[in-house]
């Protein structure tokens, strides 16, 4: 990779010059071994799904889409390796407003700058096992709706802004990912980085 | 009594041979009364008690002839009473086990003879005798009807004049009365008793019906009458068994119980022998004692009926409008309120009275409860809810009147509860559940909502679940039971079990807060969260760790919970905290972690400071090395920090260890430092701490040098704050005892302070003022300084108090003060001295040991001491008389006071102050450092008294300990003292070789 490019890509980053150089190895290595199309500049959805899910442990199919398309900063339904290197910035190093703003990211999808009601839902929808019936669970269900909402819907516009989002999370950490884990354990994170230096 | 005895009293009912007297309360009554009469009849009635009976009484009696005393001619297996009748023959004759008597005098005394098994012995003799008047006054005069039987008594009497009769007639008459008395006794006893009718019992057996079934819902499995033939009168019971008041007979099967083959009586409902097999026939027979209605029956027999019951009733009143009866349930509901107020009151009493027993009890009925919460899990609430919100308005209507009984019981529960775990906080409270018919607020249905989240949601949803909980009021105790009540504990004690650190994280922030009330604390014990809480102390998480150490922190206050901890391995873990902040304080990290650092210490010190109310965790953190690592706490300045510090080695510093330690790791420095701090409970601990360790003179010393003087005496101005003020006079009081830092404190006017409080002030806070005003008053300025502050006077009128840790303190500080002439006139104005003599008839050794010795300053310096000494009546033989105490400390104080005395003493007294002085055999050392015993001597020398062979006689008795006592005092420099010892052994061995002469002439 050209030198300037990765100069860039550090000014944005809280990595060091070798451990940008190493998570663009990485990158790299994944894509190669992902894609045999040669033509492919990044990882598409499902390669990205597939790292989320061994190396972060997460397992929820419709978040795993959703970090994804946080990751994907220029929807191109592809991630390139600045766009890797910056979302990993975050997801490993981030400072808790980064992450917060992540997390808003990802759970708001149709880019309206609000998480709205039926999105919750839709987040929620697995949130509860299968009970007697499905009426049940799916009361149960907009029963936790109403609860976030009543907890962070500050403005009571019956949707959360990311100044609701923000004053709730601040206010109790535990709201960070309360919609559904999109950010790694700690404990992978801790491995994640050692991880990263040790590859080089 | 033939009558009452006859008729009132319960017989059972089976057979015809000997027939026993049922142990029925009425019963027990009857037999009380007869026993009463008898007892007393030997000493109302002496001369009708020597009237021989007719026939005498026979039965078998537990008694033994050696119980059997003076006025009785005992032999192995017979007793023969020594008063006889005119034929010679003996009125008591037993010859094991069988007993004969014929007065109502030997009946008496055999009953008192009998003492706690006389109950036993009447019911014996009745049942034996089924017709004792007619044994005692013969068979014509019990065959008389008794409505005429006083005027056929009359009549026969006047008939022979002879005095025999004139006495027969009068125990007859007695004997009537008796009757008389039992009967109205049985009639006002049966009045009390509840009686059922046949329709009560049918709608209570119909209201059981409809809530019995399969499943484990319900109260009972069936409930099904024997007979399905109804009377016109309501009964089932066939008519030869309706006149004895039976009603009906019902088979019941409760789920845990076999079936029961229960009689419904008008007396009550009790089990039956059950039904025969073959012929189908009911065993009529009791076999059980009588309950007031079936379901209080059914409650006691069943306890998966009595908790099923009690969650019915919330349900019943709207599941009733379904019924197909409304009529019935109607009346079941009105009966139902009354006695479960009724049942509430009983229950309160048994709470009180056998605490114990229902403890266990009460911890069985819990795990059998929660297996049923667990198991009733999520549906059944669902299905209930539709059909809740429907009738909630209606059903508060209708149960406004019983909420309020119910209100109103609990209340009182609440003031039990609350005493109790005031007086001793390790005490065990009344467990208190919140029943599903109290007045459930609408918190309870959300909580018990979102714990079914918990249950049922994956780890979102248990995070916004458990969010949600903590926004409930948790400091209110209503939401802290209702999170137990519908098993949210469990809940969230298995979440810390899991790998979701926010689970966790969320579970402990609400088990923090609910463990502020002691029962969760109780409750979070037995379900076994304290392992769980302890190994999360370990974590990585830091936050995870402070809330861990918090949590533990409350739940450790009391003895169980804490030795738990400590079993777990928890005392290590949590000192193990306490070095975080000293391992990354070394790496120059970011100020953040630096901070999260500090307040996992912090936690750490709060979860010690909770256990360290126990000494072997005491012992365990000092193990763990906690006493260095606490000492390098002490150096932060964070406030929040160094108050779990100080107050965990404030607790701790009553183990002599730690006192070590503590003026090894040069804590004190630190200690006085904080003294200066703006915090006021800082300043509390600090003080507590400082009053612990205070006992060693090189601490107090250490307090003075460090400058710790001067702050305590500032902070006895604020007197607002009574915890401080006591921690800090206590501090004042330990420091005093040297007289450089007492020398001090009137330097910095802290005895004037110390007089002002005096009065008005809590006994905690008196105790520790007048101790340090005693240790003050040993310097001679204190003392003076005193006086003219008028600190006699608060002091003396706090002889008359009852505090006995108060009264030492007084009484010392009373006798410092009396060493000075001047303060010793104002002492005796006041009444002073007649106090601290009343004093010495306190049953506290210490208060008397304590009276005695300041009564040494007062005598000495009273100028008309003896003659107030003898104006106190008693007053030497009171001093002689405590001679005798095995008290050490009241000896020695006692006999400095005899010492200073001496010319007071009686010769006799003398000398046996002497001999006890000496028998007190062990402490002869420490009592020769009081000079007590020479003074004594020297008297008995100058008045020839040893001469006296009673007194030789008294102090030789004694044994060895006096003569060798006196034979060191020969060897003493004092001449006249071994002239004195000298001429009293002497006389003693005259006495001894006198003795023996005589023995071989």
């Amino acid at each position: 990779p050209p030198f300037p490019k990765i100069k860039k890509i550090i000014r944005e980053n809280t990595f060091t010059v070798l451990e940008v150089e190493c998570l663009i190895r990485l990158f790299h290595s994944l894509v190669e071994r992902a894609n045999v199309r040669l033509n492919n500049f990044g990882l598409d959805r499902n390669a990205f799904r597939a790292i989320l899910h061994s190396v972060f442990g997460m397992t929820d199919d419709m978040l795993m889409n959703r970090v994804f398309f946080a990751f994907d900063k220029d929807n191109d339904n592809c991630i390139n390796a600045k766009e890797w290197v910056k979302g990993l910035s975050v997801f490993l190093r981030g400072t808790f407003e980064e992450k917060l703003k992540f997390c808003f990211e990802v759970y708001y999808l149709n880019g309206d700058g609000y998480i709205s009601q039926e999105e919750i839902f839709d987040m929620l929808k697995n949130s509860l096992h299968q009970q007697s019936s499905e009426e049940e669970t799916d009361e149960g269900i907009r029963e936790l709706v109403d609860i976030t909402l009543k907890k962070m819907d500050y403005d009571n516009d019956g949707k959360i802004s990311f100044a609701d989002f923000e004053k709730a999370v601040k206010e109790d950490k535990l709201l960070l990912e309360v919609f559904g884990p999109c950010l790694p354990e700690a404990k992978v994170e801790c491995q994640q980085l050692k991880l990263v230096k040790g590859t080089f | 009594m033939g009558v009452a005895l006859t008729r009132s009293a319960q017989w059972t009912a089976a057979g015809y041979g000997t027939r026993t007297l049922e142990i029925t309360p009425l019963n027990e009554v009857i037999l009380k009364e007869i026993v009463m009469f008898v007892e007393s009849f030997i000493y109302k009635h002496p001369q009708e008690a020597k009237y021989v009976f007719v026939e005498p009484l026979e039965w078998k009696t537990n008694l033994d002839p050696s119980a059997f005393e003076s006025g009785y001619i005992v032999s192995e297996t017979t007793v023969k009473s020594e008063e006889v009748d005119k034929d010679g023959q003996p009125l008591l004759f037993l010859s094991v086990p069988h007993i004969k008597i014929r007065s109502l005098g030997q009946l008496s005394r055999l009953l008192l003879i009998a003492k706690d098994r006389k109950l036993k012995e009447a019911q014996a003799c009745i049942e034996a005798n089924r017709d004792p008047v007619t044994k005692i006054l013969g068979l014509d005069y019990n065959t008389v009807k008794e409505d005429t039987s006083t005027v056929n008594i009359l009549d026969k009497i006047t008939k022979d004049e002879d005095p025999e009769s004139e006495i027969k007639m009068k125990v007859g008459m007695l004997l009537k009365q008796l009757d008389l008395h039992l009967l109205n006794h049985s009639l006002k006893h049966i009045s009390l008793q509840i009686c059922l009718n046949p329709t009560t019992v049918k709608n209570d057996i119909e209201l059981l019906k409809h809530f019995s079934g399969k499943g484990e819902q319900t109260v009972l499995e069936s409930i099904d009458y024997t007979s399905d033939y109804e009377f016109s009168n309501g009964c089932r019971a066939p008519p030869w068994r309706q006149i004895h008041g039976e009603i009906c007979y019902v088979l019941v099967k409760p789920h845990d119980v076999e079936t029961l083959c229960v009689t419904c009586s008008t007396e009550g409902v009790f089990l039956n022998g059950g039904k025969t097999e073959d012929e189908g026939e009911i065993n009529y027979e009791r076999k059980s004692e009588i309950y007031k209605d079936l379901v209080t029956f059914l409650k006691e027999k069943s306890a998966k009926f009595s908790e099923n019951m009690s969650k019915q009733v919330s349900l019943q009143n709207l599941e009733i409008s379904y019924a197909e009866w409304p009529k019935a349930s109607c009346i079941g509901n009105k009966r139902k309120r009354e006695e479960r107020k009724k049942e509430r009151k009983e229950k309160e009493k048994k709470k009180r009275e056998k605490k114990k027993n229902e403890k266990k009890k009460r911890e069985k009925k819990k795990r059998k409860k929660k297996k049923g919460e667990k198991k009733k899990g999520v549906g059944e609430g669902n299905k209930s809810k539709s059909k809740t919100k429907q009738n909630k308005t209606k059903q508060k209507r209708t149960t406004g009147e019983y909420l309020l009984i119910l209100k109103s019981a609990e209340k009182i529960e609440e003031i039990l509860s609350d005493s109790s775990s005031e007086n001793e906080e390790d005490e065990e409270p009344p467990d208190r559940r919140q029943e599903a018919n109290a007045d459930l607020p609408s918190e309870y249905w959300q909580i018990q909502k979102l714990v079914k989240y918990l249950k049922g949601g994956n780890q979102t949803a248990t995070v916004i679940a458990l969010r949600s909980m903590k926004d409930f009021n948790l400091a209110q105790e209503t939401c802290q039971l209702a999170i137990r009540d519908v098993g949210g504990l469990e809940v969230l004690i298995n979440l810390l079990d899991t790998d979701e650190v926010k689970c966790k994280i969320g579970s402990l922030k609400i088990l923090k807060e609910i463990s502020h009330n002691p029962q969760i604390r109780r409750n979070i014990v037995d379900l076994g969260g304290l392992p769980v809480m302890v190994n999360i102390l370990d974590s990585p998480h830091k936050s995870l760790k402070c809330l861990a150490a918090e949590t533990i922190a409350n739940v450790a206050k009391f003895r169980r919970a804490r030795r738990a901890v400590r079993h777990h391995g928890g005392i290590t873990k949590l000192v193990a905290l306490l070095d975080c902040a000293q391992s990354s304080a070394k790496p120059a990290q970011s100020s953040l972690y630096d901070a999260r650092d500090v307040e996992v210490a912090r936690c750490g010190a709060l979860a010690l400071w909770s256990c360290s109310k126990s000494n072997a965790n005491k012992e365990a953190i000092r193990q763990a090395g906690g006493i260095p690592l606490l000492a390098h706490l002490l150096k932060t300045s964070h406030e929040n920090m160094l108050i779990p510090v100080v107050g965990t080695l404030q607790e701790c510093a009553s183990e002599e260890n730690y006192r070590a330690a503590i003026k090894a790791e040069r804590i004190i420095e630190n200690l006085v430092k904080n003294l200066n701090s703006e915090n006021e409970q800082l300043q509390e601990q600090c003080a507590m701490a400082i009053y612990q360790c205070a006992e060693d003179k090189e601490t107090r010393d250490l307090v003075r040098l460090h400058g710790g003087l001067k702050p305590l005496a500032s902070l006895l101005n604020n007197t607002d704050n009574k915890e401080r003020l006591a921690a800090v006079t206590g501090a004042i009081w330990k420091c005093s005892i040297s007289k450089e830092n007492a020398t001090k404190f009137r330097e910095y006017e802290a005895i004037e302070t110390l007089v002002g409080l005096l009065t008005d002030q809590p006994e905690e806070v008196l105790v520790n003022v007048v101790g340090a005003l005693g240790e003050c008053c040993q310097e001679y300025e204190n003392r003076v300084l005193v006086r003219k502050c008028g600190g006699l006077q608060p002091l003396v009128n706090l002889l008359v108090g009852i505090n006995q840790t108060l009264l030492v303190n007084v009484t010392k500080a009373v006798g410092a003060c009396a060493v000075e002439p001047e303060s010793m006139m104002i002492i005796d104005r006041l009444d002073g001295v007649r106090l601290l003599w009343s004093l010495l008839k306190n049953p506290h050794p210490d208060v008397k040991a304590s009276a005695a010795w300041a009564l040494c300053p007062c005598i000495q310096n009273a100028k008309d001491a003896g003659e107030m000494v003898r104006c106190l009546v008693g007053g030497l033989e009171l001093i002689v008389n405590l001679l005798k105490s095995d008290n050490k400390e009241v000896l020695a104080s006692v006999s400095n006071t005899v010492s200073n005395n001496i010319l007071l003493y009686s010769m006799r007294h003398l000398a046996e102050a002497i001999s006890r002085c000496c028998m007190w055999g062990r402490n002869r050392v420490a009592f020769g450092e009081y000079k007590a015993v020479a003074p004594l001597v020297r008297y008995l020398k100058s008045n020839d008294l040893s001469e006296d062979v009673d007194n030789c006689i008294t102090i030789h008795e004694n044994g060895n300990g006096a003569v060798k006592l006196l034979l060191g005092m020969i060897g003493s420099s004092d001449h006249d003292l071994q002239e004195a010892a000298a001429g009293c052994i002497s006389n003693i061995r005259r006495l001894a070789l006198a003795i023996d002469k005589a023995r071989y002439t």
